[in-house]
């Protein structure tokens, strides 16, 4: 333990360093979504710069603060001055920021959007003070866009660690009483309280007990666990220590979707540096507590993040459920107690621990307690990765903390496509799990989807049944055959073949499935569903009856049209065409054959950011009937 | 047995659980699971190459075809989904004229659906030789394709 202290006061003090740095530092957030949107070549950019000026700066690549319509977000940290971010850097708008801070020596006020901490500059807002951040309170994410996550000593320097010495000075019995006091439950969507799991673990007889990560973030819509990991991998790695302290295992693993290969390096990278500091092996930190972590990469299958599919796959086998009891506490990898934690369960235990469960119950209200991170996107202003305490409403989370929508709202999915769609009526319910539930939605592993009037509601139910449908492991009939029924009824739906009793038909299908499959993805499957048919009984309606999409979406009850009177003849549509259904002559309006036309939306889109033109070509629906 | 799969198999300890592993890396280091690989595998490992078969097509990962020169892969994750990815894989499929999973006659393209990159906020996005590009539109996409030969 002495060892690692030692360690902990070098890293506070080049910590210390780097914020009171003598030459500027340029923070750059590099996790996956950063670099997809440009760091990458920002960096590149960074370093040709120091070295074509001659100018010396430290670049510390970080991890996602959050707000990823912001991205790519550059900070600049002056000598002692605050660090200042600048969003959306493109390679024009970095040349002026560096040019100014590194040469001119002068910060660049012109562009920041925000700063942190201490010697303020006057005009800039607060980072979190921003509309985005401000409702938002960061335990899981407190580190992540701060530290670089490559580094342990970052993590070391603010107070990383801590948590795992103060939980190895109580004994096993008391770790799991703190978690029981904080009143944390599973993050990954069930909510099962985390004491309960593992104390039935801990009191399974067998040697070998294991402790598994389920980083198998298969949830289409969803990125908290990925972010999580790329921007703060010791903390989830933290929280694997005390877990396994707890329920008495000495072997970790964790499971984690091989589609994030920058989270794979990252822990890599994270478990080497722990073997160093000697938090990992025999005797950690002097105490008798021995313990190892391994990487197992998935190989893309979404039933894989439920508990015993992963068992199996980890195993080497099909990644089937199996029936349960006996529960993996007391069967399950290779037959011995195993605990199965979400990653962001993980990741908050070392705030727990750190703080005091007293302190953590602070957040969320009574049955609800702490935070509970959301990948909150698609029709939304403000995008982005967001932590909140539970019991906040939809409404605060999409307008305070989203900024709304540009077009009408429609719907809100949570819980991915295991979840369920709920109406602008809904908007007041506290997110908890018992009020999701009560709506016919769960909590789920925190994708929150926004759509507004442009989103067709049986278009998404038939893509998330498709989901689900394309996922069934085959195992269990109700799923099997009831999922892929439920599909071919919806698209029957949406090609315009519907009839009234196809929705008795949805239902019915729908609540056997849920009564009768296996495993929680065949339970959840029919949700999307259930919950449309109930909330916008209406639109699956109007498809049947008045063959009309009222989201302009399914292609059976559109058309593409030109609009004579407003097109210019620009010629844009017709060379984008694919399949020559538009033609016209220069400066002439155009026409646009529909017997050919493929409705692949190639037209609208030059159309549309045509300056001129602009909207000459419309997609319609049906007229509503009276 | 060829030298590429002793070297993969020296990575691995002989069990039933390093039977995924040991896929993954035959496919990392071929492109795709050879039949004479499977084979190699069920030797090093004792079990049954039908066995083997009914593991590695169990997963979305696992392809048996040698792969083309550049894999796209459109995302379809819900956040892509609402956004137009889906308009964008009907204009692929029609544009390369082959259905997901397969690969273009001339090998230049693979095409495939994935479910989710993790990148909603840029939604919607595809995946070209491994990197990400963000808010595609179809016209983008036909364009972008055109860089790799």
């Amino acid at each position: 333990m002495n060892r690692l202290r030692k360690r902990i006061e070098s890293a506070k003090q080049k910590w210390e360093a780097l914020q009171g740095s003598e030459s500027p530092v340029i923070y750059v957030g590099a996790a996956s979504c950063g670099k997809a949107a440009g760091a990458v070549q920002l960096i590149a950019q960074t370093e040709r710069f120091l070295k074509e000026n001659k100018v010396s700066a430290e670049i510390v690549q970080v991890g996602c603060i959050g707000p990823c319509y912001l991205e790519p977000l550059v900070d600049v940290q002056m000598p002692g001055g605050p660090r200042v971010s600048y969003n959306n850097v493109t390679p024009k708008s970095l040349g002026p920021i560096l040019q100014s801070a590194l040469v001119e020596r002068q910060l660049l006020t012109r562009g920041a959007i925000g700063q942190f901490g201490r010697n303020s500059y006057k005009g800039i807002p607060g980072f979190f003070e921003l509309p985005m951040l401000k409702p938002q309170v960061r335990v899981v994410l407190r580190n992540c866009g701060f530290i670089d996550p490559d580094q342990i000593d970052h993590y070391l320097a603010v107070d990383g660690y801590l948590g795992l010495m103060n939980a190895l000075q109580a004994t096993p019995e008391e770790v799991i009483g703190t978690v029981r006091q904080s009143g944390l439950r599973g993050r990954g969507g069930a909510g099962f309280p985390t004491f309960k799991k593992w104390t039935f673990c801990r009191g399974a007889p067998g040697e070998q007990k294991y402790l598994i990560c389920n980083a198998d973030e298969g949830d289409p819509g969803a990125f908290m666990n990925r972010s999580l990991i790329e921007s703060d991998p010791h903390a989830v790695l933290e929280g694997m220590l005390i877990a396994g302290y707890a329920i008495g295992a000495s072997k970790g693993i964790i499971y984690i979707r091989a589609e994030y290969p920058l989270a794979i390096e990252r822990l890599n990278n994270a478990l080497r540096q722990m073997r160093e500091c000697a938090l990992l092996g025999e005797g950690i930190l002097g105490s008798d507590f021995s313990f190892d972590i391994k990487i197992k990469e998935g190989a893309g299958a979404f039933v894989c993040g439920e508990e015993t599919a992963l068992i199996g796959s980890i195993e080497g086998k099909r990644g089937m459920p199996r029936s349960r009891p006996p529960f993996p506490a007391l069967s399950g990898l290779f037959g011995c107690p195993t605990v199965i934690n979400n990653v962001e369960t993980l990741g908050t235990l070392p705030n727990i621990f750190r703080n005091g469960a007293e302190w953590y119950t602070r957040f969320g209200k009574e049955g609800n307690r702490g935070t509970k991170t959301f990948s909150l996107v698609g029709k939304i202003r403000r995008p982005g990765l967001i932590e909140v305490q539970l019991g906040t409403t939809l409404r605060e989370i999409v307008y305070n903390i989203g900024g709304g929508l540009q077009k009408p709202f429609k719907a809100i999915q949570t819980g991915g496509p295991s979840g369920g769609c709920l109406s602008e009526e809904f908007l007041d319910l506290a997110v908890d799990y018992e009020s999701l539930a009560a709506a016919g939605s769960i909590m789920g592993s925190g994708g929150l989807i926004v759509m507004d009037e442009d989103t067709c509601i049986v278009d998404l139910a038939r893509y998330f049944l498709d989901f689900t449908q394309k996922e069934s492991c085959g195992k269990c009939t109700p799923c099997r055959v009831g999922t892929r029924h439920m599909v071919e009824v919806l698209e029957k739906i949406s090609h315009g073949e519907g009839s009234a009793e196809d929705l008795l038909v949805l239902r019915t299908l729908g609540d056997t499935i849920r009564k009768g499959a296996l495993c929680g993805l065949g339970q959840t499957a029919p949700n999307p569903v259930l919950t449309t048919l109930r909330y916008f009984r209406n639109e699956y309606l109007e498809h049947i009856k008045d063959r009309r999409c009222r989201a302009v979406v399914c292609k059976d009850f559109i058309e593409y049209r030109v609009i004579q009177e407003k097109c210019t003849g620009c010629q844009s549509c017709v060379r984008v065409c694919p399949t020559g259904a538009i033609s016209g002559p220069r400066a002439e309006p155009h026409n646009l054959d529909a017997s050919k036309c493929i409705k692949c939306r190639s037209c609208y889109e030059v159309c549309r950011f045509d300056a001129i033109a602009g909207d000459a070509i419309v997609i319609r629906t049906a007229e509503k009937k009276s | 047995m060829s030298e590429a799969m002793k070297v993969i198999f020296n990575r691995h300890e002989r069990g039933r659980d390093a039977l995924i592993p040991i896929l993954q890396d035959v496919q990392k280091e071929l492109g795709y699971i050879s039949p004479e690989s499977v084979a190699a595998i069920s030797r090093y490992l004792r079990i049954s190459e039908n066995e083997i078969f009914g593991v590695s097509s169990f997963y979305a990962q696992f392809r048996f075809s040698p792969p083309g020169r550049h894999s796209v892969r459109v995302c379809l994750g819900t956040a892509c989904h609402v956004r137009g990815g889906s308009t964008l894989l009907d204009c692929l499929q029609n544009g390369l004229g082959i259905a997901c999973g397969e690969s273009t006659p001339d090998r230049r393209y693979d095409l495939e659906r994935v479910a989710c990159l993790g990148c909603c906020a840029l939604s919607p996005v595809v995946q070209v030789d491994g990197k990400i590009f963000s808010k595609i539109t179809v016209n983008k996409l036909t364009e972008l394709l055109k860089y790799y030969e």
